[in-house]
């Protein structure tokens, strides 16, 4: 088992509250395995994905537990993290184009950054790396203005994976990448973990479909909480959450005909993480709910590796 | 309606303006009333560049763009007819103000003369046409207004006008899956009312869902153009069979679509520029028909 989150929960102080961005999120995370996380913007996957490996002085750790191959994350306390941080647990963060320092050449800043960790830089090895995401080795002589933008990524993918981390949190790498690239880097992620460059991986997009060649699992996830979480085929065919339903609806396709058919997108927004309403927070949106979405839905597995928290599914 | 003839835009770089570089070169195509023309390219490949020269904000270098027959020139006139909207809301509008101020300033410079609650009137209508409850968006602040919100009040700020064509600029790239849907099935609408629709994005299957034709660049030159069904059922260009092969898609993964060969020929194009491989179905290859058709 590599990675066990319990009960987590997150907040971000402002001037009017707390908001809950993450609200009591319990999952597991396999070795080996790729877990693909979807939602709305503002929905608290990113938050997830920082809580894991550094929380910015706005979030405050509440609750919950996060263990990672048996031993607990100190997430709360920044310098504690320290330790395990890019050893145990790495990101690639959603804008790599500016994770870049602009002033250092590629081969130094890579070299300053694993002394800073105590770690010798192996030439050979991140040449072999880079070989693999195919980025030609002159790069390493390169500001990263001299770099475009999908080499940047793939870059900042090989540095962030250099030491071998167990866990790789991938925030929307793609997001702001060509299809053509956004593929090759996809195709590359998949590489780092046949390589065993890492172990598993949480993979952070708003795209489904993107997900769904990716990951092994996708979990989706609604105003802080957990929707659905199943094998990325079980999700795209058989979602049981009418929330996952109506965003696989919501999904037009390349190659399909829509001379006559219109998709419908989902009326409403999500609630307010200030104050959040009890009981389903989808159930303003929802199409099914009924009396008891007035109390929270409790998260239930319908099989041994799907889990849904919704009372009607 | 609109019509783009040999277009070619170069832009000065450097520190003197001494070299310069083609965004865009020779396009030509065409947006008829009632039409939604989906322009297709990846960043770099100068589609932004044409909506900004169609909507008057950069001058072409060479070439003409006509609408109705006339030159089109930036002014008050134009932008009666002409509007357009761009990626990110919350940069279109003016923080210090409420987001209802876009349509006072239409009023001010079209509509002077339009009695106060003729013109509520009119607003209210408007605002239904784009599904928003005016209660819920009037007298709001830009930050208080969801993203999808905001860009369904600059579509209605745009039918205050007599608008004939909307240059609509990645405008749902910011919005979640959940309301993007909702926002072009908006377009959809205005476009069995009558309106041109030039949909500029990177995003193949929005194009796909919206369009009756479209137009793919790739470095500032178109390399297929037509029917919507064809260029993407029957793509005839080695690029556009690229793009297609590498857009996810949910019920068939990567490696079951078929491989697409590089073509040796891939980078010269037609010399001449765009062979007509049917009647209204454009490509730039230089082997055009010698190449079977592929699906994606």
């Amino acid at each position: 088992m590599s990675l066990q989150v319990s009960e987590l929960r997150v907040h971000y102080r402002t001037l009017r509250g707390d908001v809950r961005a993450l609200d009591g999120m319990s999952f597991e995370l396999k070795d080996g395995e790729i877990l693909g996380l979807v939602g709305e913007s503002g929905c608290g996957k990113s938050t997830l994905g920082k809580s894991l490996i550094r929380m910015d002085g706005r979030m405050r750790h509440v609750g919950g537990r996060v263990v990672l191959d048996g031993r607990e994350l100190p997430i709360s306390d920044d310098r504690a993290m320290n330790e395990v941080r890019f050893k145990e647990v790495s990101l690639i963060p959603q804008y790599a184009m500016s994770a870049l320092n602009p002033t250092r050449k590629i081969r130094k800043m890579v070299g300053e950054l694993l002394r800073s960790r105590g770690a010798e830089p192996d030439t050979a090895e991140l040449e072999r790396r880079m070989d693999q995401v195919g980025l030609p080795r002159e790069v390493l002589d390169r500001y990263p203005i001299e770099l475009s933008g999908g080499m940047k990524q793939r870059m900042v993918m090989v540095i962030s994976t250099l030491l071998d981390p167990s866990l790789l949190i991938a925030d929307e790498v793609t997001s702001a990448l060509d299809v053509s690239t956004q593929k090759a880097v996809a195709r590359a992620l998949l590489g780092f973990r046949e390589s065993g460059y890492v172990r598993s991986m949480i993979f952070v997009t708003h795209d489904i479909a993107l997900t769904h060649h990716i990951a092994d699992t996708i979990m989706v996830m609604y105003a802080g909480r957990l929707a659905e979480k199943a094998p990325a085929d079980v999700i795209v065919k058989a979602p049981r959450h009418p929330y996952t339903k109506l965003l696989l609806d919501a999904l037009p396709e390349v190659g399909v005909r829509y001379a006559e058919r219109r998709l419908e997108g989902i009326a409403g927004s999500p609630p307010s993480l200030l104050n959040p309403p009890a009981g389903c927070r989808f159930r303003d949106r929802c199409p099914v709910a009924g009396d008891e979405c007035a109390e929270d839905p409790p998260v239930v597995a319908l099989a041994p590796d799907h889990h849904v928290a919704c009372w009607k599914a | 309606m609109l019509k783009l003839d040999d277009v070619t835009k170069e832009f000065r770089i450097g520190a003197f303006g001494g070299r310069s570089v083609t965004a865009v070169k020779n396009v030509s195509f065409e947006v008829v009333p009632g039409e939604v023309v989906s322009l297709i390219g990846e960043s770099g490949s100068g589609k932004s560049t044409i909506g900004r020269m169609i909507l008057g904000l950069n001058p072409a270098t060479s070439g003409s763009i006509t609408f109705d027959g006339r030159p089109a020139r930036p002014g008050k006139e134009y932008y009666r007819h002409v509007q357009g909207i761009f990626q990110d809301p919350f940069s279109s509008f003016n923080p210090v103000f409420k987001a209802d101020r876009v349509f006072a300033m239409i009023k001010e410079a079209y509509y002077p003369a339009v009695p106060e609650p003729e013109w509520a009137r009119r607003v209210a209508a408007c605002l239904s046409d784009v599904r928003l409850n005016p209660g819920q968006v009037l007298g709001k602040y830009p930050h208080q207004l969801s993203g999808g919100q905001l860009q369904r009040l600059l579509i209605a700020r745009a039918l205050l006008l007599d608008i004939k064509l909307l240059v609509a600029d990645e405008i749902t790239s910011m919005l979640d899956a959940s309301t993007r849907i909702d926002v072009l099935n908006l377009l959809a609408e205005l476009k069995a009312r009558g309106l041109g629709v030039l949909y500029i994005t990177h995003d193949l299957s929005l194009g796909n869902y919206l369009a009756e034709r479209t137009v793919v660049l790739r470095r500032g030159s178109v390399v297929e153009m037509g029917l919507t069904e064809k260029v993407f059922g029957e793509p005839l260009h080695p690029y556009t069979r690229e793009l297609l092969s590498a857009v996810p898609r949910l019920h068939e993964s990567w490696d079951d679509a078929e491989p697409v060969d590089t073509c040796l020929y891939h980078e010269r194009g037609a010399e001449g520029g765009l062979l007509e491989a049917e009647p209204g179905h454009l490509v730039a290859c230089a082997r055009l028909g010698a190449c079977p058709p592929v699906r994606p």
